[in-house]
C-alpha cells in the first residue's frame, strides 16, 4: 500500500528536502522573509543550523564545507539586504566551481515587483554567477527545484545554485512528495570521454619528447586525485599545477614542478614555455596562468581534457580536445596506454628531464633566511613541517595566499582551501569554519594578512559560539602586500592607500572575542609559537606575526608578459 | 561572419534574460533575437542572428548550450537553411504620384499594402534580411514614416531540423 503522503507547508517541505539530502549543516542568518523557515528549522534537529555574522560569511563558510567534502554547501538569508550580502559569496563559489544550493527569502509573490519592503530582484541580481537559479512561484514546485538545484549544483561542472522562495510559497500547504531521481531533458552533462579521441591523445601521449602536463581545480572537483597520480607515474613526466589544483598529485613528489602561472616557479613555468606537448587537465587556461596569450606554449601541441566544453579552447586554441569527467577520462587513458604496450620515447624525455632539472637548480623560492625579520615564507615552511604538511589550509587573498601556495607542500585533495577565480579577501576565516565544521577532528588552520582578516573578522564571534578551534596565521606586514609590490614594481613605489592605519591590536581584538591572542615579532620565536598554538587543541588561537614589511613575492610574470619572462627573487636584491 | 543560430529552450520566466544576459556579459554581439512558444507549449524556439570570427561562434554556441535551459542548438549557417523576417513599414502616401509608386514597390518586392490612409500605405512584407533592406533601399528616406521588423526567424531545409 502506498504511503499517504503529508500535507507540509513550504517551510516544512523545504527542511524536509534538505533533511532527504542529508544536508548537516546549513549556514544563515534570519530575517522577515523567511521566519517561517526558520520556524520549521527550530522544530528539528537533523539540519544543524550555523549562525553567521554576515551572509558573505554565510556562504564562504558553506563554500569551504564544500571544497572540503565535495558535497553542495547550503546557505539561508533573508531577502533584499540578505540576498545582496550573499552575492560576493556567490560569485566566489561561482568562479571556482563550487556546488552550493543557496535558499534567498522573498517577499510574499503579491508583492514581487512593487518595490516592497526588503525587496531585490535576487534572481536578477545574481544571474551572471550562478551555475543556474530559481524563482519559486508555488509551493507545488517546491520540492522539485530543490531537488533539480542540488543535481545541478553537484553535477557536471559544479556551481551555485540560488532558489528564490517568496515568504507565502513558504506558508502555504501542498503534499509533501520528493522525488527519489531527476531527468532534465535540457541538462545533461557528459561523463565519458570519446574512445576516438583518448585513442589519438595517447598517440601524442607517446610520441612526446618534451612532454608536460598542467592540471588545474578540475581534478580536484573531479576526484580525480588518485587516477591523476597514476597516469603521472605511469609516464613518469613533468607535472605542474594551478593554483585551484594543488594537493591533488603530491607536492612532495620529484615529479612535480610546484605552482605554474603568475608566481609560479621557474622551472613550471619554463617548461611549461618549451613543452612540445601539453596535457591540460581540468584546468581553464586562466590569465594568471597563461600569461601573455601571443607567447602561450609556442611549440606545443595541447591536448585539453574537460567536463565543460565550453572551457575547451576558449583562451588557447587546442589541437586535441576531450569533453568528459575527468576521473574516468584519465582512468581511460592509463588503460589504452597499457594496452598498447608502447613506451614513452625514453631517451627524449631524459634529456628533457635535464633540462627541467638545470632549470631547478635556479632554487627559485630560495629566500633570505638570515633576515632580521620574521619572513612569510619561514612561518609557513614550519608550518607545513609541524603540521606534517596534514593540515586543511584556508587563506584570504595576497601575498599570504602566494606564499602558502608556494610553501605548503600539499600532498592530499581538498585541503588547500582559497579563492582563486574571484580571489575575494574575507574567504579564509568563514571558509575555515566550513571546514572545521565538516572534519572537528581535523587541524584547520587559515592564513591570512591584516587587510584580509579585517574583511570577516566578525566572525570570531561565530567561532566562540560553535566552539570552532581554528588557527588563525596572521602574516601581518602593515601593508596590503600584494598591491604594494605592484606600487613597487610598476607606480615607482609609490604606496597609494596600501599602508594600513590604525591596525587593531589582534591579540586583545581575539580575547575580546572569547579567544586566545599572541604576537610573535622574531624569527626564532616562530617554530616555538605555532608548536604552542597546535598544542592549544580546544581553543581558537589568533597568531598574529609580525613579519617583514617589504618582502615580495618571486618570481613573477608581470601582467602581459610572457610565462618565460619573469622576474626573479635574485633580480631584486640586485637592484 | 553573420551567423544564424536556432535554439529550443525550456519555456521558463527568465530563460530570455539568461540569453540576453550571456550575450551582454561575455561582450558578444546580437543582431536579432526572436522567440515564441512551439507547438509543445512547454518550449520556445528562438532564432538569433550575431556576428564574429569563427572562434567567436564556437564560443558563443558553447555558452548558449551550457545555459541549463537550452536543450538544443544549431548553427543553421553551417547547412541548407531558410530565413524569413516580417516588416511593416508606414509610407507617406499623400498624393497619386507616391501612391502610384508605393503600390508599385509593394508588388514588385512581393508586399502586401495592409492599411490605407488619406496619406498613408502600411506595407507588410516577409523575406531574407537582404530583401527587406533593398525594399528600404529602395523608397526615398523622407517618406518612411515607421518601420517594425520582427528579426530573422530560420529553419533548416529538407530532413535539417530541431526537436527535443
Ligand atoms: C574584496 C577585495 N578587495 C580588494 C582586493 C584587492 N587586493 C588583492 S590583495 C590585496 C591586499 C591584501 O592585503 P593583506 O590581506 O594584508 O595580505 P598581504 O598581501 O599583505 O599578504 C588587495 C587589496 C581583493 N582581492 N579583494
Amino acid at each position: 500500500m502506498a504511503k499517504e503522503k503529508e500535507t507540509l507547508t513550504g517551510a516544512e517541505i523545504l527542511v524536509r528536502c534538505l533533511q532527504a539530502e542529508n544536508v548537516d549543516f546549513m549556514f544563515g542568518y534570519p530575517g522577515g522573509a523567511v521566519l517561517h523557515i526558520y520556524d520549521a528549522l527550530f522544530k528539528q534537529d537533523k539540519v544543524r543550523h550555523i549562525l553567521v555574522r554576515h551572509e558573505q560569511a554565510a556562504v564562504h563558510a558553506a563554500d569551504g564545507y564544500a571544497r572540503a567534502t565535495g558535497r553542495p554547501g547550503v546557505v539561508l538569508v533573508t531577502s533584499g539586504p540578505g540576498a545582496t550580502n550573499a552575492v560576493t559569496g556567490i560569485a566566489t563559489a561561482y568562479m571556482d566551481s563550487i556546488p552550493l544550493v543557496v535558499i534567498t527569502g522573498q517577499v510574499p509573490t503579491s508583492l514581487i515587483g512593487n518595490d516592497a519592503f526588503q525587496e531585490v530582484d535576487a534572481v536578477g541580481i545574481t544571474r551572471p554567477c550562478v551555475k543556474h537559479n530559481f524563482l519559486v512561484n508555488d509551493v507545488k514546485d517546491l520540492a522539485i527545484t530543490i531537488k533539480k538545484a542540488f543535481y545541478i549544483a553537484n553535477s557536471g561542472r559544479p556551481g551555485p545554485v540560488v532558489i528564490d522562495v517568496p515568504k507565502d510559497v513558504t506558508a502555504n500547504m501542498v503534499e509533501f512528495d520528493y522525488p527519489e531521481t531527476i531527468d532534465m531533458r535540457s541538462y545533461k552533462p557528459v561523463v565519458n570521454g570519446h574512445p576516438g579521441q583518448i585513442r589519438k591523445a595517447v598517440d601524442l601521449i607517446l610520441a612526446a619528447k618534451r612532454p608536460m602536463i598542467y592540471t588545474g581545480g578540475g581534478v580536484v572537483l573531479g576526484n580525480a586525485s588518485e587516477a591523476l597520480t597514476g597516469f603521472v607515474h605511469l609516464l613518469q613526466y613533468p607535472i605542474t599545477q594551478t593554483l585551484m589544483g594543488l594537493g591533488s598529485f603530491p607536492a612532495t613528489d620529484p615529479l612535480f614542478l610546484g605552482m605554474l602561472g603568475m608566481h609560479g616557479t621557474y622551472e613550471a613555468n619554463m617548461a611549461m614555455h618549451e613543452c612540445d606537448l601539453l596535457i591540460a587537465v581540468g584546468a581553464r587556461f586562466d590569465d594568471r596562468v597563461t600569461g601573455d596569450l601571443k607567447k602561450f606554449c609556442p611549440h606545443a601541441k595541447i591536448i585539453h581534457i574537460d567536463v565543460d566544453p565550453a572551457s575547451i579552447s576558449k583562451n588557447v586554441r587546442v589541437d586535441l580536445p576531450i569533453v568528459g569527467a575527468v576521473e574516468p577520462v584519465l582512468r581511460d587513458l592509463i588503460s589504452v596506454i597499457r594496452e598498447t604496450g608502447k613506451q614513452p620515447e625514453k631517451e627524449a624525455v631524459n634529456s628533457w628531464w635535464d633540462q627541467i632539472n638545470k632549470w631547478r637548480d635556479k632554487d627559485c623560492l630560495n629566500y633570505n633566511r638570515h633576515s632580521e625579520f620574521i619572513k612569510p615564507q619561514y612561518v609557513i615552511e614550519k608550518l607545513w613541517e609541524i603540521t606534517h604538511g596534514d593540515a586543511y589550509v584556508t587563506s584570504d587573498v595576497g601575498q599570504h595566499q602566494m606564499f602558502a601556495a608556494q610553501f605548503y607542500k600539499f600532498t592530499k585533495p581538498r585541503r588547500w582551501i582559497n579563492s582563486g577565480g574571484l580571489g575575494t579577501m574575507g574567504f579564509g576565516l568563514p571558509a575555515a569554519m566550513g571546514v572545521k565544521l565538516a572534519y572537528p577532528d581535523e587541524q584547520v588552520v587559515c592564513i591570512t594578512g591584516e587587510a584580509s582578516i579585517q574583511m570577516c573578522i566578525q566572525e570570531l564571534s561565530t567561532c566562540k559560539q560553535f566552539d570552532l578551534p581554528l588557527k588563525i596565521i596572521n602574516l601581518n606586514n602593515r601593508f596590503m602586500g600584494m598591491v604594494r609590490q605592484w606600487q613597487e614594481m610598476f607606480y615607482d613605489r609609490r604606496y597609494s592607500h596600501t599602508y594600513m592605519d590604525a591596525i587593531p591590536d589582534f591579540v586583545k581584538l581575539a580575547e575580546s572575542y572569547g579567544h586566545i591572542g599572541m604576537r610573535i615579532e622574531k624569527p626564532d620565536e616562530v617554530e616555538g609559537a605555532l608548536k604552542e598554538m597546535l598544542a592549544m587543541k580546544d581553543r581558537l588561537v589568533f597568531m598574529d606575526f609580525i613579519i617583514d614589511r617589504e618582502e615580495n613575492v618571486y618570481p613573477m610574470v608581470a601582467a602581459g608578459k610572457g610565462q618565460h619572462e619573469m622576474v626573479l627573487a635574485s633580480d631584486r636584491e640586485q637592484v | 561572419m553573420r551567423h544564424t543560430i536556432s535554439l529550443l529552450l525550456e519555456n521558463e520566466a527568465g530563460a530570455l534574460s539568461r540569453v540576453a544576459g550571456l550575450f551582454s556579459a561575455r561582450g558578444f554581439n546580437i543582431e536579432s533575437l526572436t522567440v515564441a512558444p512551439t507547438e509543445d507549449p512547454t518550449m520556445s524556439r528562438m532564432t538569433l542572428v550575431t556576428r564574429g570570427s569563427d572562434e567567436v561562434i564556437e564560443q558563443i554556441t558553447k555558452q548558449l548550450n551550457k545555459l541549463v535551459d537550452v536543450i538544443k542548438l544549431i548553427d543553421l549557417t553551417e547547412g541548407l537553411h531558410i530565413e524569413r523576417e516580417l516588416m511593416l513599414v508606414k509610407i507617406k502616401a499623400d498624393n497619386s504620384e507616391h501612391r502610384e509608386e508605393m503600390k508599385r514597390l509593394s508588388d514588385i518586392f512581393r508586399g502586401s499594402i495592409i492599411d490605407v490612409t488619406d496619406d498613408s500605405y502600411t506595407v507588410e512584407m516577409t523575406g531574407t534580411e537582404d530583401k527587406l533592406d533593398a525594399f528600404l533601399g529602395a523608397i526615398e528616406d523622407t517618406l518612411i514614416i515607421e518601420v517594425v521588423r520582427s528579426g530573422v526567424a530560420g529553419i533548416g531545409r529538407g530532413d535539417r531540423s530541431l526537436r527535443a
